[in-house]
This record gives structure tokens, sequence and C-alpha cells, in this order.
């Protein structure tokens, strides 16, 4: 299973909305494939029956109640955006072609 | 001179007016002029932040109002946490010019203790490497040998605490991003137990593994930086809702009667000669100390670092998808919303961060979780399951803190080479447990060795107690780095 296919790790790129040139594509092809031969030794490790352990330490569901409280004016919480037209954010169209 | 004093000595002298704050600030400053061009440990200083936090104190000192803890104690800070109004990279080119409108949990306590926030420290993109080489920005050097890495990825904090341009400093440790670049420049380094501290305003890498901590040159040091960092935050849902002991308290208290285990599947890994016998020297110092040392086994060790590399780069891969260049942050120009996404992150992110996204997104695919990020994660619970039951029969585990002293720059090209420089301090990170670097000698080239101990959750104080005394009987004295002066 992993050596990959270039195909392969074009679509991871866009899964993980990565932008990479061609041979970025390639190295990474090589580099994913000799990482993931590693982790076949996990395989071989007999953990059946053995529940998963998502976080370090027990962890309950925390609920807060739902009150209003102070936070970020809306102003400084987009300070950092790159464009912006009053209190929205400017993106360009999701469907190309499509700009307003 | 004030460079090197310790984080205690700083805040009683300051306290009794032996040295004003402004002074202090002002030696810092001069200090890191001086060495940080050739260092490379800060990112960002923050001259105005550190003069008013100065006058701040002086202010209360003269018209006798109370004092923080750490009233006039400069400490630098890993740019991965957030400081409202003053940049904060994490060493990516994509927050590149961010100004984070609020501060981190760690940094509001640091500021309410007194402390004087000098700047920020470099650290490999992210958090994501072992040698601080990985950062967008520059490089960093190991103040012991100018021509070695200070390992990573708090590389900068290290550094800094090591060469004498702050006091103490704050890493996060993720995989042994504290722990190994602690041991590297020969200071004290603690990663604390997982959610033991706020991660809010921390730069997220794998949530379930991140974990905020101090670097100081002294164990004692460890404890009154902890103190200030330590506890719950309604702000961070995995915070621990558990009193904070006094971890200054008993440090002094020996160790006569503990049971100290070793791990022999750490001990029969390739180790350098010189930091086995450091090692060694140190369990001779602790047997010597009332210690019984005993051999304990945890058999999924070696299975720490293929769970580790499934398990932190999915999570990493979910936690960076937020830099798509809308809310903060850089932006490329692109015609439609896709590629404004793709070419952002093409060109924000670092060649190891894109790795790791593409892994983490590969191994969370549908139809591949189960045989990866699943397994991971029951290697994991069985990776928690030996530490429990090592931890029935033992107080602390030792271990050397890495395989090597620092290597040279370059010395790791291959992805999985530089991944193998933390083999002995993932599984702490997996299993959510206290782990502690302490310096423990040189090597034959004089280059620090740091000794490893890992306690039972909530258990920093015995861990630090342990430290102590490594410290007082092989650890480095006066020995001072000679590298970059």
């Amino acid at each position: 299973m992993p050596t990959l296919t270039r195909k392969e790790v074009d679509e991871i790129a866009l899964l993980a909305r990565l932008h990479l040139e061609p041979e970025e594509l390639e190295r990474l092809r090589t580099e994913l494939g000799t990482i993931l031969d590693y982790f076949v030794t996990l395989a071989v490790v007999d953990t059946t029956g053995v529940p998963p352990m998502t976080h370090a330490v027990p962890m309950e569901m925390v609920l807060r109640a739902d009150e209003p409280q102070p936070s970020l004016p809306v102003d400084v919480a987009l300070r950092g955006v790159a464009k912006r037209d009053g209190d929205l954010i400017v993106v360009p169209a999701i469907i190309p072609g499509n700009d307003p | 001179m004030s460079e090197f004093w310790t984080v205690a000595e700083t805040a009683r002298r300051v306290a009794a007016g032996e040295l004003t704050a402004y002074r202090l600030v002002e030696n810092v400053l001069t200090r890191i002029r001086n060495v940080d061009r050739e260092l490379g440990a800060f990112l960002e200083i923050d001259l105005d932040g550190a003069r008013n936090a100065a006058s701040e104190i002086e202010r209360r000192r003269t018209s006798g109002e109370p004092l923080g803890p750490l009233a006039g104690v400069p400490i630098a800070l890993k740019d991965n946490l957030v400081t409202k109004g003053v940049a904060t990279t994490a060493g990516s080119k994509i927050l590149k010019g961010w100004i984070p409108p609020y501060d981190a949990t760690v940094v509001e306590k640091l500021r309410a203790a007194g402390a004087i926030l000098v700047g920020k420290t470099n650290l490999d993109e992210f958090g994501m490497g072992s040698s601080t080489e990985r950062s967008s920005y520059r490089k960093t050097r190991n103040p012991w040998d100018a021509s070695r890495v200070p390992g990573g990825s708090s590389g900068g904090s290290a550094a800094a605490v090591a060469a004498g341009l702050c006091a103490a400093s704050l890493g996060t440790d993720t995989g042994g991003s504290i722990r190994q670049p602690a041991a590297f420049t020969g200071v004290v380094g603690l990663k604390p137990t997982y959610g033991r501290v706020s991660r809010w305003g921390v730069v997220a890498f794998a949530s379930s593994l991140d974990q905020v901590g101090p670097l100081t040159r002294t164990v004692a040091d460890a404890a009154l930086v902890l103190q200030a960092i330590a506890g719950h935050d309604p702000r961070d849902a995995t915070s621990l809702n558990a009193p904070v002991p006094s971890y200054s308290e008993g440090l002094d208290r020996g160790i006569a009667g503990m049971t100290i285990g070793l791990p022999s599947e750490y001990f029969n890994h390739a180790i350098d000669a010189d930091v086995r016998a450091a090692i060694e020297r140190t369990m001779t110092a602790l047997k010597d100390k009332g210690a019984k040392l005993v051999e304990v086994s945890l058999p999924h060790a070696e299975l720490a670092l293929p769970a580790y590399y499934i398990i932190a780069p999915a999570e990493a891969s979910s936690n960076l998808a937020r830099y798509d260049g809308i809310r903060y942050g850089k932006r490329a120009e692109a015609q439609d919303l896709l590629d404004l996404y793709r070419k952002t992150r093409g060109a924000g992110f670092g060649p190891e961060v894109k790795r790791r996204i593409m892994l983490g997104t590969y191994t969370l695919r549908s139809g591949y979780y189960d045989a990866y990020y699943k397994k991971a994660q029951q290697v994991r619970a069985l990776i928690k399951r030996d530490f429990d039951e090592a931890f029935a029969k033992v107080d602390v585990i030792l271990t050397p803190t890495t395989p090597t002293a620092a290597f040279r720059f370059g010395a790791k090209v291959e992805p999985l080479d530089m991944y193998l420089a933390d083999v002995f301090t993932l599984s702490c990170n997996l299993a959510g447990l206290p782990g502690l670097s302490v310096p423990c000698g040189l090597t034959a080239e004089g280059l620090p060795v740091g000794a490893q101990l890992l306690g039972r959750p909530l258990d920093e104080a015995t861990l630090l107690r342990v430290g102590a005394v490594i410290e007082a009987t092989v650890g480095l004295g006066e020995r001072r780095p000679g590298g970059i002066t």
C-alpha cells in the first residue's frame, strides 16, 4: 500500500488545500512513501479490544452555561484580515467566474 | 553580572532595590544586542513592553505596593505563544506580520506575576522540528558550539536561557520540544502533565499532545516558573481542574527511599558512549543519595515513534486548516476561493510543515483511518498502560533525554533521521505524563548531556526533587557555554 502514485499525491494535496510545485510533489511522493513504510511496524501489533486513546488524560465533555460573555470587539478581531469591507471579509468568488 | 542570575536571585534583588528593574532591563537589552546577532535566539524584541513593565515594577516598589513573585525577572517567550500587540509568527511565513489582539493565558499569568517579557524566540515552524533549522526566519546556534544546533523546536528559548539573554523562557513540548533543546544547551526543561498548564493562546500543533513549560538554568527556577503558569483555565476545556501544589516546597528534601526505574528498552537503544557514561554517573549519584534503582520494562516503547508520527501530523493537518489567508496572516492573489486557499498555503508553509500536513491528510483519509489513526491511538493506549504498570513499582523513571548530544547543522537531512532525535521524549507526550530534562554533565567535546525524568500524572514535584539531586551532584555547576559570548 505505501508506495504512492503521483495521482494519489495530487489528490492529497487537493484535500490538504496545498498548491505544490511539480518538484515538491515528486519529492513528497518518495518521502511520504518512506515514512508510510515505517508505519507498518504498527500493523503487526495486536490491538484487539484495546480502546483508542483519544486524549492524554481521561476527559469528560465540558459544558458551560449558554450565557453571553464579553469577547473581542469586531474591529479588533478583524484587524488581521487582508481585505475588508467594513465588518465584512472580502474573498474571491467561490465558484470561478462569478466575481461580483 | 546580572545576566546569569537565577530567577529567584533576580526577583529578590529587584524587590530589595539592589538593582532597579530599569537597569536590569537595559542590561538584558544590551546583552541581547551584543550576543543575539550571532546566536539568533530571538525573532522579536519587545523594547517598549519590557521598559513599560520595568517602570510599573519600580512604581510599585517605590510606592510600597506588593510585587509579584517574578517581579523584574526577564523572561522570553517561544514565538508560538500569542502576545497582544507583539508580532507572533510561530516561525512561519504564513503568519508574517500578524499582531495578535490578545495574550495567551500563560502570558497573562507571567505578566501578573511581574515578569518582564523581553521578546519572542525562534522555533521550528509551528514547532515541527528538532533543531530549529526549520524556522522560516533565522538560524539559532548552540551557545556551547556555534557549529551545532540548539535542538528544537524550542531552540530559541533554550539558547536564550543558556547564553544568559534572559533568566527563564517558556517553550512548548509536543514530542520533546522543551526537553530535547534543554538537553542540547545545558539548561533545565520541564514538560508538565498534559492539562496542567493552559493551552489557550498557544498556536496549536497537535492538540492532544501540546503542553507549555519552562526552560531555566536551575531546577528551583523551573519550580518557580511552573508555579506562575500552572492551573485550571476555563478557556481551555482540556486544562485540569486539580489543585496546584507548592513546587518549591520540599525541593531539597532529597530522595532517600525513593525507587527510580530504568526502562531496559531505552537503555538497549543505540546511545552515544559519552551520553551513556553521563547517565551512568547520574545513576551512581542517585544511588549514593539513597534511591533504589530498579529495571522496568516498557514493552511498547519502540512503537512510540511511529504512533507519534501518525497522531501528531493528523492533528496538525486539521489544526493548520485555519491558515487559509482569510482571517489573518498572508493572503495570495487568486481568481477563486479554492485557488486562494491553495496558493496562500503553498507559498506560506515551509517544506516540513507541508510534509506533515500531507502525511496527516493521507492517514485521515476515509478508508485509511482504521489502518493508521485508529491503530496509532490504540498503540498509544498500550504505551500509556506500560507506564501505569511501571509507576505501580517506581516513583520516577530515568532515561537519557536524547541518544546523542547536539548535532551539527545540516547533519539530519532525511525526515526520518530528524524524527529519531526525539525517540526518548515522544512517549511522555503520548501518555500525557510530566517530563523533566536536567543537565548531567558534558561529553568529551564539551557538549551538555541531559538526564530525563518521567513521572506520574501531576507529580511534577517529585521530578523536580529528583532533578535537584542530579543538579547538585552531576550538574554543570558554574560551567557556562563558551561557543558564543
